[in-house]
Parts: structure tokens; C-alpha cells; sequence
């Protein structure tokens, strides 16, 4: 990719006028934070609208439970203030610069939410979607809009900061944003249970998920890559006195699946770090991310690994990470055929050219799809060819 | 409050609409009776009447779908109906417009416990889908106060929260997939049973979107274990500033309680009157802080809260010890709206949201309006996450009164606007806060809204005249206005 750079703008109409200009000359236009997901999608070499220029933390107050920035607010930036009052943004979101092969620290808040990312917390603590409260953006038609709010309870008009969040830059530029925190555990534990298969760590991922303790994340290693035997941690967090009972809770629902041990910091950091950082399924083999109901998880991995499938789970089972050096199409029918979806995260040039990273979409929902990104952005200004959309947009 | 004129030509269509519905929903499924009509003239917000064109009661799919396709063809107007619990007249009938009443898609269609969600139809109530799961120890999080009426169809139309919902999210929260039926008839299911949708989050827009872009006729909801233990602490105040700084503080120190409630001297004098469960009448600011969770970390939590409450001068605090005396605690509370009957004949609930350090300036000035306008107000919050629910108490028979309550409601909600928050925390725009949209939002950003609708439902006929106080045409909206120079080819149809 050798995509040209408009000037960064720093203020909202420096956008305006830069959208304006794009649709003036029929010219698309990507919108980019850090870049570091730009590996993500089809090769493409539409001009970059660079929104690193909005940094700043415009508001923070934690007992509000309320934090407004840039878009182009780096995510670690934000991490670390909220870090620092105790707090967090629950849905664990993560940085893809180094599972795609780039240096950490790129990513940033706004590309965090247009991605829809969201880590190990998701299954307990929501997504993207369910912390952005409210945000101020330009759409394709070169206007300024704000939508949503800066309250935590807030349900005037129609919710739009739930399109924004995996809008991947399709509907407007963000500008501004204003996201839900919460309070970090103070304590964290992870109980693991070794050695289980695929059906039977799902099957106790379930029944820790069903039980009162309140488990923050569920995850499970297969054997080929938890270096001995299988793994399946599960983590809680919270108050001193809850971790510990709650522990003890989860060692007697898993009962029968096995001993239920429990991991040092350090361990347990490593854990949970690979499922951000993927170091696992590391390497240049293509890389899937395919969300499916928990139960069906065992069945989606079984019809691929015959194939050469590397593969984890997180989520309980509900998100599987999966590397298949094999034809796409059988991914993409495994996904479906366990009522779910598949998005292609990393992959050669020459695939993403051809494969649409993200999932098809029954005919209704595409054409309905493409009415509501027509609504933004009626000339096809954010259409970059990036997912393929030129072809099903008209 | 002014509807769309009705259209004659529909008016004069009325028998031959009904001999239409009739041949898609047979016998008592289509009512056009003028007496049989009374009862779906309104919702929960009576003060608005008005008998739909003719009710229809589809108990398939298939019928739903013939319904919207034939009034969509002819142009006939469509409102839908769950159980008529909105406070915002969200299902309101217009005179010239059929009403889609989904009472009848009662089932519960599928539990999955493995993968923790059940799959309903819209015509179910809030609470029995807790009440289905609750034996296997799980339960539905949001809890309106209509939950034993309200359906989860109307809770998605409403994005319907509850006093658990600080900590356990909306309806939007707990919602994983739907399958609506479009205007023009199309079925379609948005999300699925997997934790994100495979494109855009068209499920994220479709709830709360108050009946405007689709009709639901099925949904899957995520259902949560049940915590094991739940304690209550009722903490008194001397004033509302100390109470509020006592929220502020809890959250500040990172406890997220499953429920906190406030309610002023009023409510609490009212409530306590009401069912005498030991409120403190002396107190300026009443508190009740629910914890939930594992039992060590409710025994752990309420203590700190308790000494959160002493450091902001409580003064007087009780921790439930038994679940009788914790339901006691929420007993007053969610007699709080039927209390208000003791005090005045009618009562207007309004249901803005505040940053919640503008809490004690916002009812200062609540309360120089409450004396200019002569009409008492007693306030109720979710006070954990700033949602107001202020009590403006009237009577109806005394002439003039209801348009001065109505007058101080939309001040309180230009107020809550003025310091940051939002018209609607959980009861939805509907008719009641239809015009003071453009207090909130500018006509761009309304517009940004409205064109989701046409991408929806072009036509305009799903549940018009709510939410949006200006009906532009579709093609009005597509018109693009580009700052700093014309479109090339500005003839060219855009849509």
C-alpha cells in the first residue's frame, strides 16, 4: 500500500472540507487512526484522512463513570489515565499492531471502537458497542453530527454510537468520543483446569460461566499450543474477599471436570496477554476471528483441524482465533455451519484481494446494510474498496 | 400535542382495509368495532387518546408480514403495540393508521442454558422470561417496573432498563439477535446467538428505536445466572448534596451496586405513609444501596458502603439482614408512583438523566420551578446513574393544571439538557418528548437519525409522528448540502 496522506486535520471543519473536496472530485477516502489494523481488509490505495491530530482527553471524571477524547487518542494513553483512577475500559479492547506484524502503540481509541475490539472481558463485561456512549463525527456527506450522549443512561433517538462501534470508517469520521469506565478489579484470580478436550473445556466453560462466581473471562488452550497439556483458565475479578470465595466457588462447579488449580500473577499474565497478543497462532498463516454461540465451538474447530487448523478460544467458547493455510471458503461454511461468522484478520495481499474480510451477509441484511451506509454517506466517499463494498453497495 | 393530519383518503378506505386484514388474520384477530377499539386507544401515557383506524392481532409470522406488505403497497400507516406500557405514548394510534397489536406471540420458542439465552416471542413479558429460567438458577436482568406487564417486543421497541440496570446494562445489553418484519413485508433477523453481528450493528439501532424501523417477531436474550446472595442498605441524609456526594463516593471507590436508589423528602414521607416499612421521615435524602454477588463479597461490601455513608454524615443506616427485610427496604420505593395518589389527585413522571454532579444544583432549581409554577414535585432517582424521575403532582380537574405540569416537565428536561444530560433515560421519546428534540439535538444530527428511517422504512408509514418532531420526506433528507461548493451533476436523483 503507497497511499497518499491529505494534510492531517486538527479540527472538525479541516475534515469537513477534506470530505467535501473527496466528494467533489468522486474520490474515496479512508479514514485512519493509528494504522494499526490497515493490514485488515482489501489492498487499497484511496488517500488517508489521518485523525491522529484529535489526541486529546477532553473530559475524565471518574466517579462519573465518563471519559471523553479524540478519536485519535492513542488507546494506551487512555488506558493508563483510567489506570490510574482505579478504573477501566471493561471491554478489554486491544492493540492488533503486533498480531499483524507492526511495533505496539499505534492503536487508537477511535480505531479501537470503528473495529468493534474487544478482549477476554467481553463475554462478561459487554463490547465495544456497550461502552461507547455517545460521539461527534462528520459523515459523508461533509456534516457535522454528534449522536448519543455523555450519560451513562441515556436512550433519546436512535442509537447510533451501536453503529459506529464496527462501523470500520464506512459511515463517518469520528471526531470525538465519549466512553463508559468502570472500576477495575482491585484483585484478579485465574483458576485453571488441565487437560480437557475442546467439548469438555466448553462444557465446563458453560457450567463456570452458569454458576454465582461471577467469572470475568473464560479461555482454553488446546495441547498443540499450551506447550504439555490442554488449558482452560478462567478469571475473576473484583473485591479481596469475592476473589477468593468466588474461587472457591468455581473449584466446585468444575468439580467433575478435574482438579481445579490456580495460577501465579506472572502465569496468569502470560495467559491472558496471549489472548491479546495471539503469540500462539503467531506466524504469517492466515489468521481468523469467528464468533459463534459457546456450544457450537467444538464442532466449528473439529471440521477444521482435519485441514490444519491452529486454533483457541476465548469468550467461553463463543470467539474461536483460528490459522488455516487452506481455502477460505471451508472457514467461512464452518463458521456458518455453527450459526456464526468468520472475519479475516491477517492474510497475504494476494487473498485479501479476493477474500471480503468480513463475513457475507444474507441478501435482506446487505442490501439493508448498504441502505443505512448509503444514509451517511450517500456518494460512496468512505467506500474504499477496503471490504469489498463497491461491488455490493449499488 | 399535535399528530399527523389523518389522511381522508385512508379514512374513506376503512372498510375495505378491514376486509383486507380480515382475509389475512381471521375471526377476533382483527377488531374494528368502535366500542372494541376504546381499549387500544391509549398506552400509559393516558393524558393522549386516540382509537386506531382498526386493531389487528396476527399470531404468525406470515400474517405479520402479509399485514405490512398489503399497507405498505396501499400506503396505510402501521403502529405497533406490545402491551401498551410505554410512559412516552410510543404506541399511541393515529386515526388513520392500523394497530399491530403482537400480544398474541406468546412463546417461548427456545433455552439454551450452555450457551446462557433464550429465545422468545415479543408478546412475552418481561418477567416470565425470568420466571421460565429462574428453577435452573438464572434469570432476564432488565426489570422495568411494568415487568410483570411490559413485553420484551415493547422492551426492545424502548431499550427498557430498571433500577439493576448500573450494573447489568439495557435491554441493548442483553439483547444478542431479532428477527423483524420491514415495512414492505421483508423477514429479516439481525444478530444471531454469537456475542457481535457479522457487519454493522443494525440490532444496536433497531433497539430503542420505538417501533419506528421494524416490526419484532422474535428475540434472543442473553439470561444471566442469578447472584447468590443480594443486601440492601437504607441510609438516611440530612441533606440531598451529602447523599449525592455519598453515590459519587461508592462509585468513586470502585463498587458498582446493583441497584442505588434516592428518593427526597417527599417521596420518602409519601412512600413511608403509603405501606409503613420504616423509612426514616426526618431525613432529607433517603438512600437504598443493593449489593449483589457471592455472600463474602455482599458482607464485604456493605461495609464499606456503610462507612462511605458515615463519612458523608448519615444518620441513620440499616443493612438487611434477612431477604424479608431487604424487600421491605425496595417496598416503599416501588410504592413510590401509587404513594403519590396520597398526595394529589394526578402525577406526571418525567425521566431525565444528569451527570451526577450536577445532581444538588439541578434540584435547587427544581425547586424555585416547583414554586413559580404552584405544583409540588417529589423526586425519585436511579441515582447511580443520574436518571431523574421527578413526580410533578397535579390535578387534572382543576383547569389549566395539566398544561402547567406538562410546561414544568419540559423545563426539567431543558434543564437536565442544559447541564449535559439527556431527555430520556429509559422511557423513550415517543409522542411526550417529541418536540423537545430539537432542544438535544441540532437539525443535522436529527437528520443523521432520520435517514436511518428511510433506509428502513421509506415510506414513512411505520409509527409516524414519534420520535422526530419534523416529518421530512426521504428525499428531502438525501439532498446533500456540501460546505464550500456545489455537487457536481446537482440534478442527479441521489437516492
Amino acid at each position: 500500500m503507497n497511499a497518499s496522506s491529505l494534510p492531517k486535520p486538527s479540527t472538525s471543519n479541516d475534515v469537513i472540507d477534506a470530505i467535501a473536496d473527496a466528494v467533489r472530485a468522486d474520490a474515496p477516502l479512508e479514514i485512519r487512526g493509528g494504522g494499526s489494523k490497515a493490514a485488515i481488509g482489501a489492498p487499497r490505495n484511496a488517500p488517508i484522512l489521518d485523525m491522529s491530530g484529535f489526541d486529546a482527553v477532553i473530559d475524565y471524571d471518574p466517579a462519573e463513570l465518563v471519559l471523553t477524547a479524540g478519536a485519535g487518542t492513542p488507546l494506551s494513553v487512555i488506558s493508563a489515565l483510567v489506570e490510574s483512577e482505579n478504573q477501566m475500559l471493561a471491554f478489554e479492547p486491544f492493540d492488533h499492531g503486533p498480531l499483524l506484524g507492526q511495533v505496539a502503540g499505534a492503536a487508537t481509541i477511535g480505531g479501537v471502537i470503528a473495529a468493534g475490539v474487544a478482549g477476554s472481558r467481553r463475554v462478561s463485561g459487554g463490547g465495544a458497542r456497550d461502552h461507547l456512549l455517545g460521539f461527534e463525527g462528520i459523515s459523508g456527506r461533509g456534516e457535522r453530527f454528534v449522536a448519543g450522549a455523555k450519560v451513562v443512561k441515556n436512550v433519546t433517538g436512535y442509537d447510533l454510537p451501536k453503529l459506529a462501534a464496527g462501523s470500520w470508517g464506512r459511515l463517518f469520521a469520528m471526531t470525538q468520543l465519549t466512553l463508559k469506565v468502570l472500576p477495575r478489579g482491585r484483585e484478579s484470580a485465574t483458576c485453571i483446569v488441565e487437560g480437557l478436550s475442546p467439548t469438555q473445556a466448553v462444557a465446563a466453560m458453560a457450567r463456570a460461566m452458569g454458576s454465582q462466581a461471577d467469572v470475568s473471562a473464560a479461555a482454553y488452550l488446546p495441547a498443540a499450543l499450551a506447550g504439555g497439556a490442554s488449558l482452560t483458565a478462567l478469571r475473576v475479578e473484583g473485591f479481596g474477599p469475592s476473589v477468593a470465595a468466588r474461587c472457591t466457588m468455581i473449584e466446585a462447579a468444575l468439580a467433575e471436570f478435574g482438579a481445579v488449580g490456580r495460577v501465579d500473577a506472572a502465569t496468569a499474565g502470560k495467559v491472558w496477554a496471549d489472548l491479546r497478543t495471539l503469540a500462539p497462532l503467531a506466524g504469517t498463516a492466515p489468521l481468523w476471528r469467528i464468533a459463534t454461540p459457546p456450544s457450537t465451538a467444538p464442532s466449528l474447530v473439529a471440521a477444521l483441524e482435519p485441514f490444519g487448523a491452529q486454533w483457541l478460544f476465548d469468550w467461553a467458547g463463543g470467539l474461536t482465533w483460528l490459522t488455516l493455510d487452506g481455502d477460505p471458503a471451508r472457514v467461512r461454511a464452518a463458521a456458518a455451519a455453527a450459526s456464526g461468522h468468520a472475519i479475516l484478520v491477517r492474510a497475504p495481499e494476494a487473498m485479501r484481494r479476493i477474500v471480503p474480510a468480513l463475513h457475507p451477509q444474507a441478501n435482506g441484511v446487505a442490501a439493508l446494510e448498504a441502505r443505512v451506509r448509503r444514509a451517511f454517506d450517500p456518494n460512496g466517499v468512505f467506500e474504499t474498496g477496503r471490504f469489498h463494498e463497491v461491488a455490493n453497495a449499488n | 400535542m399535535k399528530m399527523p393530519e389523518p389522511d381522508q383518503a385512508v379514512l374513506s378506505r376503512r372498510a375495505e382495509i378491514v376486509a383486507r386484514l380480515r382475509s389475512i388474520v381471521s375471526g377476533e384477530g382483527v377488531i374494528a368495532d368502535p366500542d372494541a377499539l376504546k381499549p387500544y386507544e391509549t398506552d400509559s401515557l393516558t393524558a393522549y387518546r386516540q382509537p386506531p383506524l382498526a386493531v389487528v392481532l396476527p399470531e404468525t409470522v406470515e400474517q405479520v408480514s402479509a399485514i405490512l406488505a398489503w399497507c405498505h403497497a396501499e400506503g396505510v400507516k402501521v403502529v405497533p403495540r406490545g402491551a401498551g406500557t410505554s410512559l412516552s405514548g410510543g404506541a399511541l394510534p393515529l386515526a388513520d393508521a392500523v394497530l399491530l397489536g403482537m400480544a398474541k406471540f406468546n412463546q417461548i420458542v427456545d433455552i439454551n442454558y450452555d450457551d446462557r439465552l433464550a429465545v422468545v416471542q415479543p408478546g412475552v413479558t418481561n418477567l416470565a422470561v425470568t420466571r421460565t429460567v429462574e428453577d435452573a438458577g438464572f434469570y432476564y436482568a432488565p426489570d422495568p417496573s411494568s415487568q410483570i406487564a411490559c413485553s420484551i417486543g415493547g422492551n426492545i421497541a424502548e431499550n427498557s432498563g430498571g433500577v439493576h440496570c448500573l450494573k447489568y446494562g439495557l435491554t441493548t445489553n442483553n439483547v444478542l439477535g431479532v428477527q423483524i418484519v420491514m415495512m414492505d413485508g421483508e423477514v429479516i433477523r439481525l444478530g444471531g446467538r454469537s456475542l457481535d453481528p457479522a457487519g454493522l450493528d443494525l440490532l444496536g439501532v433497531v433497539v430503542g428505536s420505538e417501533g419506528l424501523l421494524g416490526v419484532v417477531t422474535e428475540v434472543t436474550v442473553r439470561i444471566l445466572p442469578k447472584p447468590q446472595t443480594a443486601r440492601a442498605l437504607l441510609i438516611g441524609f440530612p441533606s440531598v448534596e451529602q447523599a449525592s456526594q455519598c453515590v459519587a463516593d461508592v462509585i468513586a471507590g470502585g463498587i458498582i451496586p446493583a441497584g442505588m436508589e434516592m428518593m427526597d423528602k417527599l417521596a420518602t414521607q409519601a412512600a413511608e405513609a403509603f405501606v409503613q416499612v420504616g423509612y426514616p421521615l426526618d431525613v432529607e435524602a433517603l438512600l437504598i444501596v443493593e449489593l449483589d454477588g457471592p455472600q463474602a463479597e455482599c458482607d464485604h461490601l456493605c461495609a464499606e458502603v456503610q462507612t462511605i455513608a458515615n463519612t458523608n454524615g448519615a444518620v441513620s443506616c440499616r443493612t438487611s439482614t434477612s431477604e424479608a427485610e431487604r424487600l421491605a427496604f425496595w417496598a416503599g420505593r416501588k410504592a413510590a408512583f401509587p404513594a403519590m395518589g396520597r398526595l394529589a389527585p394526578d402525577f406526571y413522571c418525567m425521566d431525565g438523566t444528569i451527570p451526577r454532579r450536577r445532581m444538588p444544583e439541578v434540584l435547587a432549581r427544581m425547586a424555585e420551578m416547583s414554586k413559580s409554577y404552584g405544583l409540588a414535585v417529589a423526586n425519585v432517582f436511579h441515582a447511580g446513574d443520574g436518571n431523574l424521575h421527578p413526580l410533578i403532582l397535579y390535578d387534572v380537574n382543576q383547569p389549566g393544571q395539566l398544561e402547567q405540569a406538562e410546561a414544568f416537565g419540559s423545563d426539567i428536561l431543558r434543564l437536565c439538557v442544559e447541564v449535559g444530560g439527556v431527555l430520556t433515560g429509559e422511557h423513550g421519546v415517543g409522542v411526550e418528548k417529541r418536540d423537545l428534540m430539537p432542544v438535544m439535538f441540532s437539525e443535522a444530527d436529527l437528520a443523521h437519525q432520520q435517514r436511518i428511517k428511510c433506509a428502513f422504512d421509506p415510506k414513512l408509514l411505520l409509527n409516524p409522528g414519534k420520535v422526530f418532531p419534523v416529518l421530512h420526506r426521504c428525499a428531502e433528507l438525501g439532498r446533500m448540502h456540501i460546505h464550500g461548493g456545489a455537487l457536481p451533476f446537482p440534478d442527479l436523483p441521489r437516492f
